[in-house]
């Protein structure tokens, strides 16, 4: 969120009045500003550098505004005081119009197709006689820096660049040339430099370094001459020393190069709306003329003005309130949008000024008029949505379990998902190429290298950083680790594991056991090798040769536990004897959950929904499924109701004591109403 | 026993002093009994005093008995007197030759011939008849105590004694207490005739065994309860991996948008980028993006695929919500939903005491036919109000994907002041609309992080002790349980 430095007494003056910070906190917080600080410039610099640096500055009160990311309007004083005013209704948003040169030619720019190579686009305007103050300048050159910053993408989008016209002469040429070609006296430097030797130049500068980027590799730099030679500009670098405005600067040429043209006219719209104000015809704006390749013109600015036309009844049911259309319109009308009911029925026609692109769809048309309403206006009802819950079953699992094996006293561990490489390879005694690992390309330092593929590592830090603790330690966490798989639409996939370890004096591998068999008896899986678990031995280099054990499940690998690899104990800098256990947890959710758990992309078919609106009475009940086949028998038959009878006898629901999506699908295979006899059904 | 004999014997009570030499036994042997009969409970009252007494030292014993230095001095030298160097051999000659010459009781004649010579003059042993004084119990006068004790002759001496009278249930004949009840006693009875002795109920009670759970995750618990209580339904967020499309295209997140950095966002390398899309759908993304539709401008930049396609890990759970609400679209007809989640989403951001590169986001949606702004703002209330926090106020906010947005702000105690509690707003039209969502369907949702009402509700001010392997497990175990709204 972009945040605007204003003078305090200066804000007030503009504003008629002067407010209390309380005061003007409120109406910011109203409007969908935020008061953010009160400081000085004193202040700032005494904070930044210290007191001794700060003594001189200057200790007038600045507000530091914070202005939402959309509203380049609002970006300088003059933009923020022209909104509250109107807001205020204090003031009536001006017209803006963009006017011919009274005499004279029109000011060009010649686009040349070399531009196409690096920065294709460039509109320009003229602010004609126009008059700067110290504090009207400061502002002016503080909201190019605004939106360099914020629309134009740090000048990656747009640059602007402010000239006195009265130091140059048209037409002006924007194109492109190799940068040993280019050569000018840049903006507050005294000699001529090459644009190869300004990019060195500026590698240090700490403020321009940043832009080098946008053009550096580029064969060719954007430039632009005057017709007798003069640099203006190399965007999105810097000006020429030339052209640079001060404050006897009467009239201004402004151009704005671009990678993208919506976002140029938006700037450039912005530029002279905001600083026409101190034209001597306050804000008309001089029009000049873009020449492209292909010999096509434009005329800029733009300064169009849209009109849309929707309802009042619309923003009353948006927003929930039932405002009269010619009120909606005075709402509409105090946020810069002129509005007026059109006379047809409650048809309202808005006028969006060029000032507000952040406008693009009648949401945002609603939104304003909820804003001049005011939010904490309007009445907070509920809505009437009636749904059932359902928990995700495999957060419903994880939760269940989590208690379990606290109970079973365990304590609970919370890991990052990210780490570095080392940690989930190298450290566990494998290679980082086995472990099915994400890898991320732009980490900031090796602890977000890649997703972790194991929850062991987590444990092992955890207990490291906890060595001062009393052994033993035993520590559990269930969560996500991240795997490579090529059948999902991103190519990877979360895996819900469950790791806990001991650490104590003996490697305590019985302890980790006994949990791997609470852990199964909590699963209602019995010790069996066939239609059960068991455990077999197994060969893992992160564990002690001979010391490690698969854990199966109905035949399937789900796991291992073991006592670590002396190595792996010291890579984690743990000195005492370790035993560990992992495993999946997803193959125990059974298959009603199979369904849910998968991240594949929905395919365009339809999904049947049990659950019939309130209300929604006369609608005609769902078809009944496919199949009526369910754990009970089919429940077609007799019997099948039977035994869903007497499962029922002393439940309210299905699973546990929510109701989910398993009742709903099993209300729905009963295929007529059931007799009176099987009671326990009609809950 | 004796002592408890003595003390039924005593009318206002005995001292323990006076007890040991009647008996004949140390003291402390007396003392020792006194306590182990005032654990008994009231048989005896014991007051501790203490008495003061001087007493000689060992060498005013000694002087006490063969007289002082100086008298020992006088004692040694015969009538016809002494030489001074034979005196100085004695033990006692040099500190009683000083001592004795003060007194007048000897004399030197320094000219005698063979050296000075010292002889006898009269005695008056004063300071032997003070020790002998001191001794028998007499007192002397301070200036005398005082010039003995400088001669380390003297100290004082404290004694502690205690007072002895009898207590409530005084008895003489002395029965064991028990310590704890037993299985016999209860099978026999005996219970009823043996005296316990009393627990020490200002002692802790001995740490039960066992295991704890998280706070964040305890927190979670209480944020999930909410919602089910609410008849929200989880959404399936176990995908840290998302598709820059669903996370910022499909919620109308235009490509340049500064979230979409590098700075902002864990991009990946392997695998680098999604590949499947339900393709009708994402060229209606598309043709929003870069045209418009849907009674919107659009954004009017040349959409990329490459963009989309690029694999990041998410930066909120909203790209679930986007495929749920997707999914939801599809259905032959529209049912309204209530759904929720709580899951780790990922910043690319500089860390700091309360920012970490990943945090959980707690997240709840509702989709049906002509929800408001009302709506939205009586759900947060009633969702907030669950969390115990009943003021709230709305502040317009600009949210890419949200319009109207509103942050939400509740009244803080004790800071004096309203702080943001969570963001919300209205999904756009140009996410819900290309998704197939009939129109007059609104959908809300609100949003906000585990952690910070988790660091409020157990007062942790480094996120760094709360998340990850830096936690401090005393913290982890200590922590009460999680009732959110009191």
């Amino acid at each position: 969120m972009p945040t605007v430095g204003v003078k305090r007494d200066i804000l007030f003056n503009a504003l008629g009045r002067s407010y209390t910070d309380e005061e003007f906190d409120e109406l910011c917080f109203e409007f969908g500003l935020e008061l953010d600080e009160i400081t000085s410039e004193k202040e700032i610099i005494s904070r930044e550098q210290g007191d001794s640096k700060a003594s001189g500055a200057s200790d007038v009160i600045l507000y530091k505004i914070d202005v939402p990311a959309n509203r380049y309007d609002l970006l300088c004083l003059e933009g923020l005081v022209r909104g509250l005013q109107v807001f205020k209704n204090k003031l009536e948003a001006p017209r803006y119009s963009r006017v011919s040169p009274t005499t004279g030619e029109v000011q060009r720019l010649i686009i040349t197709k070399e531009t196409a190579a690096v920065r294709p686009h460039a509109v320009a305007a003229v602010l004609r006689n126009i008059t700067f103050t110290k504090e009207r300048y400061d502002s002016f050159i503080e909201l190019q820096e605004k939106l360099h910053q914020n629309v134009c993408r740090k000048r990656s989008l747009v640059a602007i660049g402010t000239h006195d016209l009265d130091t140059i002469s048209g037409p002006f040429t924007y194109t492109a040339k190799p940068p040993g070609d280019i050569s000018f006296k840049p903006l507050n430097q005294n000699k001529e430099y090459t644009a190869s030797q300004l990019m060195s130049l500026y590698k240090t500068d700490s403020h321009l370094r940043h832009y080098l980027h946008i053009i550096e590799d580029k064969p060719v730099y954007p430039v632009i001459y005057d017709s007798n030679g003069v640099v203006l500009s190399m965007p999105p670098i810097i000006n020429g020393d030339h052209s640079k405005i001060s404050l006897t600067t009467k009239n201004v040429f402004i151009e704005c190069t671009a990678t993208d043209l919506t976002k140029a006219k938006i700037v450039l719209d912005v530029m002279v709306t905001m600083f026409s104000q101190y034209c001597s015809q306050p804000f008309t704006v001089e029009e000049a003329e873009v020449v492209y390749p292909d010999g096509k013109t434009c005329i800029y600015p733009e300064l169009a003005y849209r009109k849309e036309k929707l309802t009042g009844e619309f923003i009353n049911r948006k927003v929930g309130i039932s405002e009269p259309t010619e009120n909606i319109a005075q709402l509409l009308t105090r946020m810069c949008l002129l509005s007026q009911p059109t006379g047809a029925g409650d048809e309202i026609e808005v006028e969006i000024p060029p000032t507000r692109p952040d406008v693009i769809h009648a949401c945002d048309i609603m939104e304003d008029a909820a804003i001049a309403y005011g939010f904490n206006n309007i009445t907070r009802t509920t809505p009437r949505t009636y749904t059932v819950a359902n928990q995700f079953p495999i957060n419903k699992l994880t939760e269940l379990l989590r208690q379990d094996l606290a109970a079973a006293g365990f304590t609970e561990a919370l890991n990052f998902a990210l780490c570095s490489q080392e940690d989930i390879a190298d450290k566990l005694g494998k290679k980082i190429s086995e472990t099915r690992a994400v890898h991320i390309s732009n980490p900031k330092t090796a602890e977000f290298q890649v997703a972790r593929t194991s929850l062991l590592p987590g444990l092992l830090k955890t207990v490291a950083a906890n060595r001062k603790m009393p052994l033993p330690l035993k520590l559990f966490e269930i969560s996500d680790v991240v795997l490579k798989d090529e059948t999902k639409d991103v190519g990877a996939r979360n895996s819900r594991r469950f790791c806990a370890i001991y650490y104590n004096k003996s490697p305590g591998f019985e302890v980790i056991h006994g949990l791997l068999d609470r852990t199964m008896q909590l699963l209602e899986v019995k010790a069996a090798r066939e239609q059960g678990y068991h455990i077999q031995a197994a060969d893992d280099s992160t564990f002690f040769p001979g010391r490690c054990a698969e854990i199966f499940v109905h035949g399937k690998s789900v796991g291992r536990l073991g006592v670590l690899h002396p190595d792996v104990i010291s890579r984690f800098e743990l000195s005492m004897p370790c035993s560990a256990l992992e495993m999946d947890i997803e193959p125990f959710l059974g298959h009603t959950a199979e369904a849910l758990l998968t991240h594949d992309v929905p395919m365009r078919e339809s999904i049947k929904h049990s659950l019939p609106r309130l209300g929604d009475s006369q609608q005609p009940l769902p078809a009944p499924p496919a199949s009526t086949k369910t754990v009970f028998g089919d429940l077609k038959s007799q019997e099948g109701l039977k035994a869903l009878n007497d499962f029922l006898a002393d439940k309210s629901y299905m699973e546990g004591f929510v109701a989910s999506q398993a009742d709903a699908s099993v209300f729905d295979a009963i295929p007529s109403t059931p007799t009176q006899t099987l009671q326990h059904l009609w809950r | 026993e004796a002592l408890l004999q003595l003390v039924e014997k005593a009318d206002g009570g005995v001292d323990s002093l006076d007890v040991a030499s009647s008996i004949g036994v140390d003291h402390q042997v007396i003392v020792g009994a006194v306590k182990s009969l005032q654990s008994l409970g009231d048989v005896i009252s014991a007051e501790q005093r203490s008495s003061k007494h001087w007493e000689l030292t060992d060498e005013g014993t000694e002087l006490a008995e063969q007289g002082s230095h100086e008298a020992r001095v006088f004692g040694s030298i015969p009538l016809e007197g002494l030489p001074q160097s034979e005196l100085m051999k004695l033990s006692f000659g040099k500190i009683g030759f000083s001592k004795a010459m003060s007194n007048k009781w000897i004399r030197v004649d320094k000219s005698h011939e063979g050296g000075p010579r010292i002889f006898r003059s009269n005695i008056q042993d004063q300071v032997r008849e003070k020790l002998l004084l001191v001794r028998s119990g007499a007192q002397l006068e301070e200036k005398d105590k005082n010039e003995l004790k400088k001669r380390k002759l003297l100290t004082e001496v404290t004694v502690k004694s205690y007072w002895i009278t009898r207590g409530s249930s005084f008895s003489t004949t002395l029965t064991k207490q028990e310590t704890e009840l037993t299985p016999e006693m209860i099978a026999t009875g005996s219970w009823k005739d043996r005296k316990f002795k009393p627990y020490n109920f200002e002692a802790m009670g001995v740490a039960p065994d066992c295991g704890h759970l998280h706070p964040l995750m305890k927190v979670r618990t209480q944020f999930r309860q909410i919602f089910l209580e609410m008849g929200f339904s989880e959404m399936p967020t176990n995908n840290f991996i998302e598709s820059s499309f669903w996370n910022f295209d499909s919620l109308f997140q235009p490509q340049q948008h500064p979230a979409r950095d590098q700075h902002d966002t864990f991009f990946l390398s392997d695998p680098a980028l999604a590949h499947e899309f339900p393709q009708d759908y994402l060229e209606r993304v598309k043709t929003v993006h870069s045209e418009g539709g849907y009674g919107s401008q659009g954004y009017k930049y040349d959409w990329k695929m490459e963009e989309a396609q690029k694999n990041i890990l998410r930066t909120h759970t909203t790209a679930v919500s986007a495929r749920m609400l997707y999914k939801l679209a599809q259905q032959e007809k529209f049912t309204p939903v209530k759904y929720f989640s709580i899951d780790r989403v990922f910043r690319n951001e500089t860390l700091d005491a309360t920012h970490l590169a990943e945090f959980h986001q707690i997240e709840g949606v509702v989709a049906d036919y002509g929800l408001t702004l009302g709506d939205l703002m009586g759900v947060l209330h009633q969702f907030f109000t669950k969390l115990g926090i009943t003021k709230l106020r709305f502040k317009p906010a600009y949210n890419p994907y949200t319009e109207p947005s509103m942050e939400v702000f509740s009244y803080h105690e004790g800071l004096k002041k309203w702080v943001e509690v969570g963001n919300s707003g209205v999904f756009r039209p140009e996410m819900l609309l290309p998704m197939g969502l009939p129109e007059d369907v609104s959908v809300i949702a609100w949003g906000l992080s585990l952690e910070r009402p988790t660091m409020i509700k157990y007062g942790i001010n480094n996120i760094r002790e709360l998340v990850g392997h830096k936690v401090n497990l005393q913290m982890v175990y200590d922590s009460p349980i999680c009732r959110l709204d009191s």
